[in-house]
């Protein structure tokens, strides 16, 4: 009797979530990374609202006080007078979030697209796992960048002009949200399109699963009582996927932030007075020189960005090595 | 097999007509054109237009742009160094952005291979776990960043290698480190991994059994299997690596295909962009081409399709 036992036990696939929890660098991350976006959205509301805007405390070292007394910069200021800290955490805020929602546009598409290929089967997958195929062979950022400038203006008149007509309508909340989003508008067109580059390596991993999934038994059943296609995707496929999606999701994030970061640096992404952790660094690679280094406009939006990322990389590790342990993508 | 390269060839042509004409109508439908921030009058801006055939709907202009290039062989002048054409600029900056490239190509993929190879050998020892963790980093630090480290360390700071300037084989070595760096490490631990997942194999107890060292074994039957990841992952990494430079150039200050494509992109220079753009997809999908032929080679189970 004891013998069954325990050979039941041992037959039992182990649980992700254990595995995930005894993964000392995973969890270490995790808690790296909860911290880091609860500080970016609860310590900016905190912060004295004088230092909140450009003033004329240019390039002061960090830990120093403005002339008068009332404002202190604990990572210094930018050329601008803007404080490191407070744009440092902003910044979090803008490439963390980018890089969580064009995931999930991603994650939606890539889901889609793999799920449909792969239960389909045959022909199709052929076709639709070729058309990936070659567009994993063209470079991808440089048509975001053609797709961003292309769209920008577009996007920002289509916004002003809301914003103008709900003006006139008297739509007090609509115009609120318009005038709001419109710096950011470059912002939302990164999300969109960053989104609808990344979503390549999802499709493939997606397809590869429901592959697998659709010829096991339940499925079968499934069809056989005439469920519609559509519907065993929906409730026989996809509860079995959420677990590899989180995971690519956790990895799709940096390599988007990467990206974003990238295009930024570049001149090509967020524009001021918006600011992400690759404009920061753009902002700081451009006034560095040997004579009178500005060490610190670089150090620590190098050091915060690299630790993120670290981090999401090491949380989307552990979480394939629970959840993907036959994976062998690097 | 020359069915499948005639029909690959072909598939080809029509993708990369395909990126040459999107590239075209999004630069062209960019707001405001390229003659905006001359500040000419009405006129003056149409006749420039029809001179270079930029008048008229989308498609039209598309199709007179394909027909240049295609019938004629000719990609035009640029819009914003007038007194330049297309191929000239390209010739001029192409070359140093493509030798980078493959210097950080081939450091990629040889580094990579030995190290992961060296640290799958040595599963588990303070090798595999320092350089799988040197290899995280590498893959998570953008290259804008480990560029000025690298600079500060080996140029300022030990004085090993110059930190500028471009041309001999000192001044190319840190760049192309630099860009090699992530995808080194991307390498490092594809083969690791699927080394790791072939020693498992029956097969390779059986080699081992029949009286084979490690290392022969490893080399005779597992590397040419564990190879294959990585074979799938040079026509990305290609792509990667080619506008990775992007990146490198701008922090080593190198005059190359970088600042053509964003100054291009900035100035609505179509002609320019679509130039740039044509010879990079161009040089991707033969390169893809190549790795499917080899995949196909080294792993007899593949069947070419399409």
């Amino acid at each position: 009797m004891s013998e069954v036992v325990a050979r039941q036990v041992r037959v039992a696939p182990p649980n992700g979530w254990s595995v995930l929890r005894r993964n000392r660098a995973a969890m270490v991350s995790l808690v790296f990374l909860i911290g880091l976006v609860l500080a970016a959205l609860i310590i900016p509301l905190f912060l004295n609202d004088h230092i909140k805007q450009s003033t004329e405390d240019s390039f002061f070292k960090p830990n120093t006080t403005s002339t008068d007394g009332t404002r202190y910069h604990l990572l210094g200021t930018d050329v601008n007078g803007q404080d490191m800290f407070f744009r440092l955490l902003t910044g979090a805020r803008v490439s963390l979030g980018v890089g969580l929602v064009a995931a999930a546009v991603s994650l939606i598409i890539g889901t889609i697209y793999g799920m449909v290929s792969g239960y389909a089967g045959g022909r199709v997958d052929g076709w639709m796992m070729r058309f990936v195929d070659i567009l994993y062979s063209i470079p991808r950022i440089l048509f975001v960048m053609i797709f961003i400038s292309a769209f920008d203006g577009y996007f920002k008149d289509g916004l002003d002009a809301m914003r103008l007509w709900s003006q006139e309508s008297h739509w007090v909340w609509l115009e609120k949200i318009t005038r709001t989003l419109i710096p950011y508008s470059r912002i939302l067109i990164l999300i969109i399109s960053l989104g609808l580059v990344e979503w390549l390596t999802m499709a493939r991993i997606v397809r590869g699963q429901v592959l697998v999934i659709k010829e096991l038994p339940f499925v079968t059943a499934s069809r056989a009582m005439g469920q519609r296609w559509w519907k065993i995707l929906w409730l026989h496929l996809w509860p079995n996927l959420s677990t590899i999606i989180l995971t690519y999701l956790t990895l799709t994030i940096p390599a988007v932030i990467l990206d974003e970061s990238f295009l930024s640096f570049l001149g090509l992404g967020i524009e001021d007075p918006a600011a992400s952790w690759g404009s920061l660094l753009k902002d700081g690679a451009q006034v560095i020189n040997p004579l009178d280094s500005k060490w610190w406009l670089l150090l620590f939006p190098a050091v915060l960005m690299s630790a993120s990322l670290l981090a999401l990389n090491f949380l989307g590790d552990g979480l394939r090595d629970a959840f993907d342990p036959r994976s062998s993508d690097g | 097999m020359p069915a499948f390269i005639l029909r690959r060839f072909f598939t080809s042509l029509l993708v990369l007509l395909f990126v040459v004409s999107l590239t075209f109508v999004l630069s062209r439908s960019q707001k405001g054109g390229p003659f905006e921030k001359e500040k000419l009058s009405e006129k003056a801006k149409a006749e420039k237009e029809r001179i270079y055939q930029l008048d008229g709907p989308v498609w039209w202009q598309t199709y007179r742009y394909l027909k240049k290039i295609i019938v004629h062989g000719n990609p035009g002048v640029s819009l914003r160094y007038t007194n330049l054409t297309v191929a000239e600029i390209l010739e001029q900056k192409m070359p140093n952005s493509l030798k980078l490239g493959a210097c950080a190509f081939l450091i990629a993929s040889i580094g990579g291979i030995s190290l992961g190879f060296a640290a799958a050998m040595r599963k588990d020892s303070l090798l595999d776990v320092s350089s799988m963790f040197f290899a995280m980093g590498a893959i998570s630090i953008p290259t804008f960043i480990t560029g000025p480290l690298l600079i500060a360390v080996f140029g300022l700071w030990l004085q090993w290698l110059p930190i500028g300037g471009w041309g001999n084989v000192q001044q190319l070595i840190l760049p192309s480190v630099c860009l090699a760096l992530p995808f080194l490490a991307y390498v490092a631990r594809l083969i690791r991994n699927s080394l790791l997942e072939v020693m498992n194999q029956n097969y390779m107890r059986t080699a081992k059994a029949k009286g084979l060292d490690e290392i022969t074994a490893v080399a005779r039957h597992a590397l040419k299997v564990a190879l294959l990841p990585v074979i799938t992952y040079l026509g990305p990494m290609a792509a990667y690596v080619l506008t990775g430079s992007f990146i490198i150039e701008s922090v080593f200050n190198i005059s190359g295909a970088g600042s053509v494509f964003v100054n291009a992109i900035q100035n609505r220079d179509c002609f320019l962009l679509c130039g740039a753009v044509s010879i990079y997809s161009a040089l991707l999908i033969f390169f893809n081409f190549i790795v499917d032929i080899l995949y196909g080679l080294l792993d007899k189970r593949i069947k070419l399709y399409v």
